[in-house]
């Protein structure tokens, strides 16, 4: 078998202390880091850190149990992507579609992401500590117990939440130097779900609409907002204060008049 | 003399449906149906009845059906029932065969042998319904170059002075009829509805009525050979003026709209006296040669003050290209084409069908020949003729144009069913025809939004269509030939359309 | 005769697919170093090609030669050589020639190498300026011969590129030799066929050279755009359309990148409906004049020439770009980890906005543009 092959003959870029295991990933191709991964997952594994990580992809993807995985370097494009429960803690910057379809379990990512963060994602958490790229959480959705949310510390840029069908978007523009956040479509093709954006909006797609937040919405927020400050140090309370905009789709359906019968 | 042309459509009532409300009655301009009082039932002229369908679209209890009579001659390839009852009306009459709007015969249109391509995999397809999709347009004469001057602070100051441009919210607008040869409902209805939808519509030779004015700004003149109701109010009043050489239907020949149609209202906007006949021209007789034109360009452009985008329209002919290059050279800022299918309200048949060649063969050619000699950005084009759909205004702007121009479809959308009788003047609902017991029948209200929703459909086809080759701005689109295939074309169809065939 | 222009697209399709890595790296004082890390980031993204084509373009490698053009030639055999410098030998004076220095590799079917280093004769060049002179020449040689193939123009700079992924092109050319204070990447993913070494990127013309990620859309105008002002499109790719582009608005019209990035990715018209009464009219004239110019659909393109390195991509950021800086260096790369791989600890880094070009310019700070 593959995984006893891995357990008994430790490569030399691995080793294993009980249930935490540390790769260095230097020179690795994504396919046998990831089959390391996969492995160890198999073998009851629990923690692993995998160090000098540049470019990697798809790390997280496909391990079947809760495990802990801590990202020293740059991971690569579809970090955690269709992951099913998988912690994941980048110590450094995500690249593109971070999250991509993810199902269950979290992402925390100490810096920035690239483009695309939780595309189509249906379940689980990613939490950014700095700034994200285009199109973030775009066709995230929610069904029946599953309900995705990500949080944003810096600002995003375009067609933050575009498709958005469900779940929970929250932006805390923490580093922005004004109060606007630049995106332009914002929320555009929104029709599910729920954006709290601290700060305004420079502009709005047409699908949505603003409007101030009621205690039910503090509430979600608030444990987001609390969850994040745990990763990041940070004081929840005095990032709340500030005053919020919730982003809504006007209807489920904002293409229903588009068609002639 | 006893007509040996039997009707062409026969009338079937159900009288078991039929409420004797006599609606058909009314609603027939041609007295095709009539109350028999003493047996308490409705009949039919058959010989009237030009299949407008309104008596059976306006039929409470669907009572009526209209089927084309089924006594046809011996069936022949060549000697069809419509040569040989053209035939026989001529022995009778003497005359000319009129029609009215475009051709009906299948074997001119090209826009249906083009395919338009679509993004897989290598580039993305865009989603228009929530990322942007442009389809702004301007119409106007364009520099090769720019001078811009910026700032330290990034802020652009442009040096170069533009030529006026007409913006266009999207690629499509309404093409000339004239005030006349269609109602003053219909024309408030245009212009109401270019108005909204930010484009324009054209008044085609007979004048801008008065009450008109207002929507100047969405408004294109038109000076043609007849100059009709032009006077400088109006060449002021629009935003932009067209001179007219020719149309698609009947290039190489004038018009003629009958004493009887020009009532005091028309009197008055082509400032003509009632009840003589408004005769338009076959030549402007200004205009002898292409010098000729650019002196009247220029004579429209010293009237409006180099304000105005000057359009010159010509009928599409075998020598379009080379034209179509003179006029650009003689200064004008569009040339549109009218394709052989273009309509009309009064043409005769022979020529209708027998003169000038498909807008699409002529637009390439255009395009190309502009190219070639580098002067494809000094004017903008427009097609028109035969567009009757929002893939074919898709696939002229693929072929060069810039915009396409649409008449037959506006009119449609207000009623119109295409019955070819516009030239009686008796046009049932209400559109070719200045008697004011029929022009009611278009309510401008509701016209406004019929036009409205014609064009919002087609922008948003254009818009799905766009988004599926990966393009979100319209000017990605105008010229780009690569987006097309032909399909059951000759080599040398397709050389002239400059466009590839399926599969390669 | 072979038309080795064609040898691109065998099937003559209507242009040529790709999908790649691209990677920037600029010295801003002008200070050269080798090509070892370029060549390290291009590997670390050796996923985003497929092996059918790599390259590098490298700036100021020929200091000895400064003020001559470098012709950077491929051959299909010894009598196109034997043509080629004849031809070269009547219009310039030839200062140096040799054949390229290469070694074994991982690359494809390496054609036969030479390059010359000249200065146009006076008493050829008609009222031209010499850049006009050899670009006209280039052109020549590049339709005439057919089995030649002019793949670098520019002065103190060359191009290297083929057949094979990046890092093997670059050990076939021994580029870990070279010193240069720019140099560009790129990994080539064609969708067609096996890539023919002129095929690979970088384009270039003179010392311009493009590197581009993408597939443009509108090429079929912007093609027939670029014809009206004597362009003659042969490649077949997007990235020559887009060369032609950046030298009929550079150099030709002599346009700064800040408005060529605003005609190949211009804002929307409804953000040009919300700026000044004055850039707003700026701005429409220029979608207005120079529509057929935009590069519609996704592109990220890294731009080089002497004395800058540009990075852009287009409106809807449809490609992705990493801006980073560290010291004097500038980065641009389609992904983060290409340059952390080279240098770990950044200045800055930033993912530039949709049309919104980076640029470093010799001696310039970069202005970070805001997220």
């Amino acid at each position: 078998m593959v995984i006893n092959d891995v357990i008994n003959h430790t490569p030399e870029n691995l080793s294993i202390t009980e249930k935490t295991a540390k790769i260095d990933a230097t020179g690795m191709y994504y396919k046998d880091l990831n089959s390391l991964l996969r492995s160890l997952d198999a073998n009851g594994i629990e923690n692993i850190e995998i160090h000098n990580v540049y470019g990697q992809r798809y790390i997280g993807t496909d391990l079947d149990n809760h495990i802990n995985i801590d990202i020293y370097g740059t991971p690569g494009n579809d970090l955690g992507s269709f992951m099913k429960g998988t912690n994941i803690t980048v110590h450094g910057n995500a690249q593109d579609g971070c999250g991509n379809t993810m199902d269950h379990g979290k992402i925390v990512v100490h810096g920035r992401a690239g483009d695309l963060v939780g595309h189509s994602m249906r379940g689980g958490k990613i939490f950014i500590r700095d700034d994200a790229g285009y199109r973030v959480g775009i066709h995230m959705k929610e069904y029946l117990g599953k309900r995705p949310s990500i949080v944003i510390g810096g600002t995003a840029q375009d067609f933050l939440g575009e498709y958005m069908a469900g779940g929970v978007l929250v932006v805390l523009g923490l580093n922005m130097k004004e109060k606007v956040h630049n995106a332009r479509f914002v929320g555009t093709g929104m029709h599910g779900g729920t954006m709290y954006i601290r700060g305004d909006v420079r502009h709005l797609g047409e699908e949505v609409a603003v409007a101030e937040l009621n205690d039910d919405d503090y509430n979600i927020l608030g444990s987001l907002v609390d969850e994040f400050c745990s990763y990041y140090g940070l004081d929840a309370e005095k990032i709340l204060q500030s005053k919020f905009n919730k982003i809504f789709p006007v209807s489920s359906r904002p293409y229903g008049n588009l068609y002639a019968y | 003399m006893k007509s040996y042309v039997q009707p062409e459509y026969l009338i079937e009532r159900d009288n078991d449906r039929c409420i004797r409300c006599k609606v058909c009655v009314n609603q027939c301009s041609y007295e095709t149906h009539y109350y028999d009082e003493e047996d308490d039932v409705l009949c039919s002229r058959n010989e009237n009845c030009v299949n407008c369908q309104r008596c059976a679209t306006f039929c409470p209890t669907q009572a009526i059906a209209i089927r084309k009579n089924p006594n046809t001659y011996r069936p022949n390839a060549n000697w069809t029932q419509e040569v040989l009852t053209g035939i026989k009306k001529q022995a009778e009459t003497g005359g000319v065969v009129l029609t009215g709007m475009g051709c009906d015969k299948p074997n001119l249109t090209y826009w249906d042998r083009l395919l338009i391509n679509a993004s897989q995999v290598t580039n993305p397809s865009i989603d228009p319904l929530r990322e942007p999709m442009e389809l702004r347009t301007y119409i106007g004469s364009k520099p090769d170059s720019l001078k811009l001057t910026t700032s330290k602070t990034g802020d652009i100051t442009l040096e170069t002075k533009l030529a006026p441009q007409l913006r266009l919210e999207t690629p499509i607008m309404f093409s000339a009829m004239s005030y006349g040869s269609v109602s003053l409902n219909v024309h408030k209805s245009l212009a109401r509805a270019a108005s909204e939808y930010g484009t324009y519509y054209n008044t085609g030779e007979g004048g801008l009525e008065k009450s008109l004015y207002k929507y100047g700004k969405n408004v294109i003149v038109q000076v043609a050979s007849g100059r009709f109701g032009v006077h400088p109010d109006y060449l002021d009043a629009g935003a932009a003026v067209e001179i007219k050489i020719g149309q698609g239907a009947k290039p190489g020949i004038g018009g003629h709209l009958p004493g009887e149609k020009v009532s005091a209202e028309i009197s008055k906007t082509r400032m003509i006296p009632m009840g003589t006949d408004a005769l338009s021209p076959a030549p402007q007789h200004d205009i002898y040669s292409i010098e000729d034109l650019r002196q009247l360009i220029y004579a429209l452009k010293e009237a409006t003050d180099y304000t105005k985008p000057v359009f010159v329209k010509i009928a599409a002919v075998h020598n379009a290209a080379a034209i179509a290059s003179g006029i650009v050279r003689a200064g004008a800022d569009a040339v549109v084409l009218d394709g052989v299918r273009g309509g009309t309200g009064a043409a005769p048949r022979i020529t209708r069908d027998n003169v000038g060649i498909p807008i699409e063969m002529a637009l390439a050619a255009v395009d190309q020949r502009l190219r070639d000699e580098g002067i494809r950005n000094k004017a903008s084009v427009i097609a028109a003729g035969g567009i009757k759909s929002s893939a074919d205004v898709l696939k002229a702007i693929a072929l060069g144009a810039d915009a396409c121009y649409i008449a037959t479809a506006a009119l449609v959308s207000l009623g119109c069913t295409v019955c070819q009788k516009c030239y009686t003047g008796k046009c049932p609902w209400g559109i070719a025809t200045t008697d004011l017991w029929l022009t009611k029948r278009i309510n401008p209200d509701i016209g406004v939004k019929r036009l409205v929703g014609l064009l919002r459909g087609w922008s948003l086809e254009i818009m799905e269509m766009m988004g599926g080759m990966g393009i979100n701005a319209i000017e990605s689109v105008r010229g780009n030939r690569l987006v097309l295939r032909g399909v059951g074309l000759t080599d040398k169809e397709l050389e002239v359309l400059g466009v590839r065939m399926v599969g390669e | 005769m072979k038309n080795l222009a064609k040898t691109n697209n065998p099937y003559s399709d209507e242009k040529v697919f790709d999908a790649c890595s691209i990677f920037g790296m600029m010295n801003l004082k002008g200070e050269r170093f080798s090509a070892k890390d370029p060549i390290r980031a291009m590997a670390n993204m050796h996923d985003r090609g497929n092996g059918l084509g790599g390259g590098f373009a490298a700036y100021g490698i020929y200091p000895e030669y400064k003020d001559d053009y470098v012709f950077q030639i491929m051959f299909l055999d010894k009598e196109a050589k034997k043509k080629t410098a004849r031809l070269i030998s009547e219009c310039f004076n030839i200062v140096n020639e040799e054949e390229m220095p290469t070694q074994e590799a991982n690359v494809t079917d390496p054609p036969l190498m030479w390059r010359f280093f000249v200065q146009p004769k006076e008493s050829k060049m008609e009222n031209q300026s010499p850049d006009d002179f050899v670009m006209e020449k280039v052109t020549r040689i590049n339709t005439e011969t057919g089995k030649a193939f002019v793949f670098s123009s520019g002065k103190n700079m060359g191009v290297f590129k083929g057949v094979g992924f990046p890092e093997d092109v670059a050990e076939y050319f021994c580029l870990e030799e070279y010193e240069g204070y720019l140099w560009t990447g790129h990994g080539r993913f064609p969708t067609n066929t096996q890539g023919w070494w002129g095929g690979a990127h970088p384009f270039s013309m003179l010392d311009w050279t493009v590197v581009h990620n993408g597939e443009i859309s509108s090429y079929g105008i912007n093609k027939r755009y670029l014809e009206m002002f004597g362009y003659n499109c042969t490649m077949q790719t997007d990235t020559e359309v887009m060369a032609y582009a950046f030298d009929l608005l550079m150099r030709r019209q002599n346009l700064p990148i800040e408005i060529v990035s605003k005609i190949l990715a211009p804002p929307l018209w409804s953000e040009i409906k919300t700026m000044t009464p004055e850039n707003e009219l700026a701005l429409r004239a220029l979608r207005q004049t120079y529509g057929s110019l935009l590069m519609n659909g996704p592109f990220t393109i890294i731009v080089a020439h002497e004395s800058e390195m540009i990075g852009l991509t287009d409106r809807i950021k449809l490609r992705p770009l990493t801006a980073a800086t560290k010291d004097d260096m500038l980065f641009l790369s389609s992904e983060e980890a290409a340059i952390r791989l080279v240098s770990p600890m950044l200045d800055k880094v930033w993912s530039p906005r949709g049309g919104e070009p980076v640029i470093g310019r010799l001696e310039t700070p970069v202005a970070e543009a805001t997220a």
